[in-house]
């Protein structure tokens, strides 16, 4: 990172892509030293069997937006005065929930006369997780509810290496999750089933090249489970399988960039086994493992405030009235200017 | 002798002497992360896939390794060596830069597809350039038989991918060669239709901005 002069800084970053409405403060010292201040967040739960319903996410937000942002003031001690910028998470994501946490950071920004910054979610789980792992120049491996893709930074973007051909792995479990009744997100709930099986039970295994496919996989597994097979080995099985297929493309794109260095984030981040799995592949090759904090592995405001100070820092700027939210606005259109 | 020359992420690459002749070893070890079933499964099936497709490429007209030995007991093969840069070396080192090498790609490519014979693994490391213009393919262990145009247009897809990823100055350029070459063995009405599940392949992904 290139390191320009500047006062240390302070970021509001709100966060409202999915079922997460988050609030947090972030700063940014003389020396480019990142700081979590305060970061909290309230989380949409649908009821069990079903899965996000975006106007009933977006009425969860609205309802907790106000009570979230004071709260994340009042852990850290400031008011809107101490805040230097304004982020909020412009995309991707759902509409109606993106819409809440715009709304909140344009009142705020014209209210308080502070410049405004769209940051993009995705690069927000990637960047966060270099602040805190104090990872360089890794494999990122990106697994959540909205992606599942193995990432490298090359000329001033980060780039597609591989990526699902169908769903994420956060579906894959999600959906599988929902067809044996529980509530959304089931990633914890599976990886609780799984741990207590070791009876594997062969399922599709798919990769294209450097693009793993799940859907497959989840067809299969809901077979299982409605001829009557037993749950936790199930589980067990989708995790080895679809975790193979993840560490397997991630040594791929190590052996082909001659990277040494691998970063996992997003909410499925914070499985224990993909971890363990991860590790030892990596010890196999002589590369270094790093891995998110599972405290910010989950959606979070953080995450926004990273993206917008790194992003305000480099000179990047935001017309209030172009504040818009973009429900699809994939990672790799996102100029990175403060990596070479 | 056995020199191991790379750390592939499936399999190590080693040059040895097989019958006297200088050749590549390509052993699938085992991965300790994976269920001892699942891996097993998985290299034999890609052995057995590498083994039988390496053979039928060169029935397409392709230049594949020649296959000398398959040893079943440990999943490794033995074949053909190829001396010359990968074409990844070349697009990052410039003073190797020979113009049109992809348009060679994709007439292999072409010959690949027109005998439905699917590379599965085509990225810019699995291409050599053994001597001026003469291509040399390799690592079939993806490889499987398809007459789908959706399969072909995955094949594609990866190249493009890892041009884009990797070689993001020079990607519009090498793969607009790419695809007069895979024209010129595939024909107009073949080429466009595959390119046109090209673009629905690529708009599954995550967040594309589609139609």
């Amino acid at each position: 990172m290139n390191k320009p002069k500047h006062k240390k800084l302070t970021c509001l970053g709100i966060e409202s892509t999915a079922h997460t409405f988050g609030s947090s403060l972030v700063s940014l010292d003389e020396e480019n030293q990142g700081t979590i201040i305060s970061d909290s967040r309230s989380v949409y739960q649908p009821p069990p069997g079903s899965g996000i319903h975006p106007r009933e996410a977006y009425q969860h937000h609205s309802d907790v937006c106000s009570g979230v942002l004071i709260e994340s003031l009042r852990k850290a001690k400031m008011d809107m005065d101490s805040v230097d910028v304004i982020a909020y998470a412009g995309g991707p994501g759902l509409g109606p929930c993106l819409r809440v946490g715009a709304v909140v950071a344009r009142s705020l920004a014209a209210y308080y006369h502070k410049p405004i910054i769209a940051a993009n979610h995705a690069i927000g789980h990637i960047e966060l997780a270099c602040m805190l792992t104090r990872a360089t120049n890794p494999i990122v491996l990106l697994v959540s509810g909205g992606h599942t893709a193995i990432l490298a930074f090359s000329n001033g973007r980060w780039r597609f290496f591989g990526e699902t051909l169908d769903i994420t792995i956060g579906q894959l479990l999600d959906q599988f999750g929902r067809a044996a009744g529980y509530a959304s997100p089931s990633g914890a709930i599976i990886e609780r089933c799984a741990s207590k099986s070791e009876e594997y039970l062969l399922l599709p295994y798919t990769l294209k090249g450097n693009d793993p496919s799940f859907s497959g996989m989840l067809t299969s597994a809901k077979r299982l489970l409605s001829s009557g097979k037993n749950m936790d080995d199930i589980c067990f099985s989708i995790q080895e399988t679809a975790f193979s297929n993840l560490c397997e493309v991630t040594e791929r794109a190590l052996a082909f960039t001659e990277h040494d260095e691998v970063l996992l984030t997003g909410g499925v981040a914070a499985n224990t086994r993909l971890q363990e799995m991860l590790t030892e592949m990596c010890r196999s090759r002589g590369s270094t493992f790093r891995v998110i904090p599972r405290q910010f592995s989950g959606d979070c405001g953080a995450q926004i405030a990273w993206v917008g100070l790194l992003s305000y820092l480099h000179g990047m700027r935001l017309d209030i009235s172009k504040s818009i939210v973009r429900q699809s606005w994939r990672l790799d259109q996102v100029d990175i200017l403060w990596r070479h | 002798m056995e020199t191991l020359i790379r750390k592939g992420a499936e399999a190590d690459i080693y040059k040895v002497r097989w019958n006297g002749l200088l050749a590549i070893k390509k052993i699938r070890l085992p991965k300790g992360y994976r269920q001892p079933s699942l891996d097993a499964e998985l290299r034999k099936r890609r052995t057995i896939h590498e083994a039988t497709l390496i053979s039928a490429a060169k029935l397409a007209g392709v230049n594949s390794p020649l296959l000398y030995y398959l040893d079943k007991s440990n999943y490794s093969i033995y074949m053909e060596h190829f001396d010359g840069p990968r074409i990844k070396d070349v697009l990052d080192d410039p003073d190797l830069g020979t113009t049109k090498i992809f348009e060679a790609v994709g007439r292999s490519i072409g010959s690949l597809h027109r005998e439905d014979i699917i590379h599965g693994d085509l990225t810019t490391s699995n291409f050599i350039l053994i001597s001026d213009g003469c291509l040399g393919i390799i690592d079939f262990g993806l490889s499987f038989r398809s007459n789908r145009l959706e399969d072909k247009a995955v094949d594609l897809h990866l190249v493009k991918q890892t041009l884009e990823s990797a070689h993001s100055a020079v990607a519009d350029e090498m793969f607009t060669d790419l695809i007069d070459g895979y024209r010129s063995i595939s024909g107009d009405e073949s080429t466009n239709r595959i390119k046109s599940v090209m673009r629905q392949v690529q708009r599954r992904g995550r967040y594309a901005r589609s139609v």
